[in-house]
């Protein structure tokens, strides 16, 4: 591995890590209510959509309340977005006449944005209008973010309630979500994207004549069985437009990932040069590590916070250095062919099948474990192409259950949850009640925290196994051999953890992925949210033990390290299985 | 329930009017103003005013006088960027690292390459001989340029030094000595060429 690719990865860190202290404050200032110094230019528009819904922000709910009421949202966006994808053919914004989208597509995409998955059975560019783009998919794109960030600040209130029966206000936290944190940073990350290339117009698409026309045999069947061959030349390029830069900021702030384009930020419109990348991997984790210190302005006691980040941060890095080294050690057998894989001063080298030349292998690896650490899913290189443990590494990552940084407020929520089944198996080896943050844990949180925990991979072993054992599972399969199962196993993940990236060769338009696809993304959405708004609620019930010399402590190195190898052991006891029948028998096939 | 349901329907129908519509459309009226070409596909304009492509979006190219780009994915043809269906759009190969086809591909690609480009002995680069994420990628590394400089002059009865001094011209090295990955784009540095050729031969 080059020096270079070192100092990529650190500079990206760097930069991260030097944002989420400012950002982190911001948004604990937005959440309780303080002056956050946008409430001049916006604060107009919150009180009036209070008003107009008839909502006392002041009022706050009960867990139960706080539930229904997301989940009514929720419903009412999944339903809008379906009939948007439905009626898009009569609606305005559709320069290119697309007609309706077909139903089990439609309501595949509707379910992937409402919860912050963004799978992609669609194309963009050949299958959704402007309009179903604009007020279809960024909307969710903003508001299924906001959802998780709701979610995560309602946990926060539970953690340190004071006895009371109450997690706030479902509306209060979208609406600020939305209007303060998301909206202004979208904005911008917008119109800089824009100055450097990717696309924002209403236009239809452009046609531009070819340089050089290219030529290409045609063959069609008569009607007495023979064959025709026909040169056919290709004079032009069509060149797909539309607003993208508007909705691909939202896309990589709010951890959801849906491309504008078919192939998503490997599109040059989409991601035009180094430096757009660069914002847009940033934006990839950017909330959902400034959260932790959200989380930690909030909860009282800062520490708290940069405990979880760093947690977060020792099991990332060693899997995105991997990711990038397996990756740059490139391919044997492509090496053998008289191919020079060797990084230098004028090229990237490596293994360069599915990436891009302006980004190379260490951009490409690199947003590859930032993409699946987050729940983004987003992509500036083809998954299904990397080498065998370049694969595995983002495998894992959502594997893990999408709490390494995680979905935008759903990661921090998910981590939470192990944060409550560290505590209690460490509670268990010292023989004293369990508690986090002044509160016992008892049956019922440990409950819903396991629920939590499970979940996912049972769903992700269940979605597999059924599509591994049906021909309309393995008869969309991209490649041969252990590679088809890792296609099979990383579509699971992806699904199952609401991450929404893909290794892309397997055909998953079909009703049957659709179906499933679509079905297991909707439960490990809100089977996962509504447990953990119960345990919010029951959280804020309990009244705080004061601090003794029998608590332990949740923010010293001691309970970090603790608290990564919970999260690691049941990620790796749950798939190392599978994932020994995938990745690692192609690594050993690729080079034994 | 019930109470729940005005504030779900009323929320829901001014934040997507912010964020779906007020949102986009604030963006691309200043994407208008501020930086009309390039919201607008930065396309490229030959000396006539027609329009020859985009700068961000590749083009295929294989006589032996252009440099030519990766391998593309797409069908019918190469760098197809849209064509009405999903299957002919954008797309990368999406072979697996162990997949014989891409094998076979990569064996095929050298060969060729080798053929057109008889004076290089080395070893190919290897983004000449794999095919893009987008199959659209309008750039080709530094070294896959330098590859083809030869051949090109040759085909062009141009100077060997005037096609490599155009090559580095068009180079452009890592965003700030860091970002990135050195590389030409492949359809300017061709429309140079042309524009090179043409100064040489003057036409009529």
């Amino acid at each position: 591995m080059p020096a270079i690719a070192w100092i990529q990865m650190l500079v990206f860190l760097l930069v991260l890590m030097a944002l989420v202290k400012p950002l982190g404050a911001f948004m604990a200032r937005v959440y309780e209510g303080r002056p956050c110094g946008l409430n001049k230019p916006l604060g107009w528009l919150e009180r009036l959509t209070y008003r107009a819904a008839g909502v006392k922000p002041n009022q706050p709910m009960s867990w139960k309340t706080y539930a229904l009421a997301l989940l009514l949202f929720n419903a009412l966006g999944g339903l809008v977005v379906y009939s948007l994808q439905r009626l898009q053919g009569s609606l305005p914004l559709n320069p290119e006449h697309l007609g309706a989208v077909p139903p089990y597509l439609a309501l595949n995409t509707a379910i992937s944005f409402i919860s912050n998955t963004n799978w992609q059975s669609y194309n963009g560019e050949t299958t959704l209008s402007y309009l179903t783009q604009m007020l279809g998919l960024t909307v969710q794109n903003f508001v299924s973010a906001a959802t998780g960030m709701a979610v995560l600040v309602a946990l926060i209130r539970g953690i340190r309630g004071k006895q009371a029966d109450n997690i706030g206000n479902f509306w209060v936290d979208l609406v600020r979500s939305t209007l303060y944190i998301l909206l202004p940073l979208s904005f911008i990350l917008a119109l800089i994207l824009v100055s450097q290339g990717v696309v924002q117009t209403l236009s239809p698409y452009k046609t531009v004549a070819l340089l050089q026309p290219v030529s290409y045999v045609q063959s069609t069947t008569n009607a007495a069985g023979q064959t025709i061959n026909k040169t056919v030349w290709v004079k032009q390029q069509v060149l797909p437009l539309g607003p993208a830069a508007s909705q691909i900021a939202i896309k990589q702030l709010g951890t959801n990932g849906g491309g504008f384009f078919g192939v998503n930020s490997a599109h040059p419109f989409e991601n035009p040069n180094a430096l757009s990348n660069l914002l847009e991997m940033l934006a990839i984790l950017l909330i959902p590590a400034a959260l932790c210190y959200t989380f930690g302005c909030m909860v009282g006691d800062t520490r708290q916070g940069w405990a979880i980040l760093a947690t977060m941060m020792i099991i990332f890095v060693p899997l995105m250095v991997g990711c990038v080294w397996a990756e740059h050690a490139g391919n044997p057998t492509i090496a053998a062919s008289g191919v020079n894989q060797t990084p230098s001063a004028l090229m990237s080298g490596g293994n360069m099948e599915g990436k891009e030349t302006r980004f190379g292998v260490t951009d490409s690896a690199i947003w590859a474990s930032a993409t699946t650490a987050a729940s983004n899913g987003s992509v500036n290189s083809m998954l299904d192409s990397y080498t065998p443990l370049g694969g595995l590494v983002p495998m894992w990552l959502m594997e893990l259950g999408e709490v390494i940084f995680g979905g935008v407020g759903s990661g921090l929520y998910g981590m939470l949850m192990f944060v409550i089944v560290a505590v209690f198996i460490a509670g268990l080896m010292v023989g004293r009640t369990p508690e986090y943050m002044g509160k016992k844990i008892e049956a019922f949180e440990m409950k819903m925290a396991t629920i939590c925990v499970l979940v996912p991979p049972a769903l992700v072993l269940a979605s597999a196994a059924i599509a591994c054992v049906t021909v309309m599972g393995t008869s969309a399969l991209g490649n041969p051999g252990e590679h088809g199962f890792s296609e099979i196993l990383y579509w699971a993940s992806s699904t199952g953890n609401n991450n929404g990236s893909a290794f892309a060769g397997l055909s998953t338009n079909t009703p049957f992925y659709n179906l499933v696809g679509g079905v297991v993304m909707w439960i490990s959405r809100y089977f996962l949210i509504i447990p953990t708004l119960a345990l919010a609620g029951a959280l804020a019930r309990k009244k705080r033990v004061p601090i003794s010399s029998g608590t332990l402590p949740t923010h010293d190195v001691l309970f970090t390290c603790w608290l990564v190898a919970t999260v690691v052991l049941i990620g790796a006891l749950t798939f190392l299985p599978a994932l020994a029948s995938g990745p690692i028998v192609e690594y050993l096939h690729l080079w034994r | 329930m019930w109470p729940q349901i005005r504030p779900a329907i009323v929320v829901f129908v001014i934040l997507s009017a912010i964020t779906g519509l007020a949102y986009p459309l604030l963006v691309t009226g200043i994407a208008a103003v501020a930086f009309p070409w390039r919201a607008n596909g930065s396309v490229v304009t030959n000396d006539t005013g027609k329009a020859v492509g985009s700068r961000l979006i590749g083009q295929y190219f294989s006589e032996p006088g252009y440099f030519w780009p990766r391998p593309s994915a797409t069908s019918p043809v190469p760098y197809t960027s849209y064509s009405g269906t999903p299957a002919s759009c954008a797309t990368g190969s999406n072979s697996g690292p162990t997949n014989p086809a891409l094998f076979a591909a990569v064996k095929r690609r050298v060969a060729r390459l080798r053929a057109a480009n008889p004076t290089e002995k080395g070893p190919v680069p290897v983004d000449l001989v794999t095919s893009s994420a987008s199959g659209l990628d309008p750039d080709i590394s530094a070294a896959a340029a330098y590859y083809q400089v030869a051949r090109v002059a040759k085909a062009r009865g141009l100077p060997a030094t005037e096609v490599r001094q155009l090559v580095e011209h068009f180079c452009r090295g890592r965003l700030g000595g860091v970002l990135g990955s050195p590389h030409v784009n492949v359809l300017m540095l061709n429309l140079a060429l042309d524009r090179l050729s043409s100064h040489k031969t003057p036409r009529g």
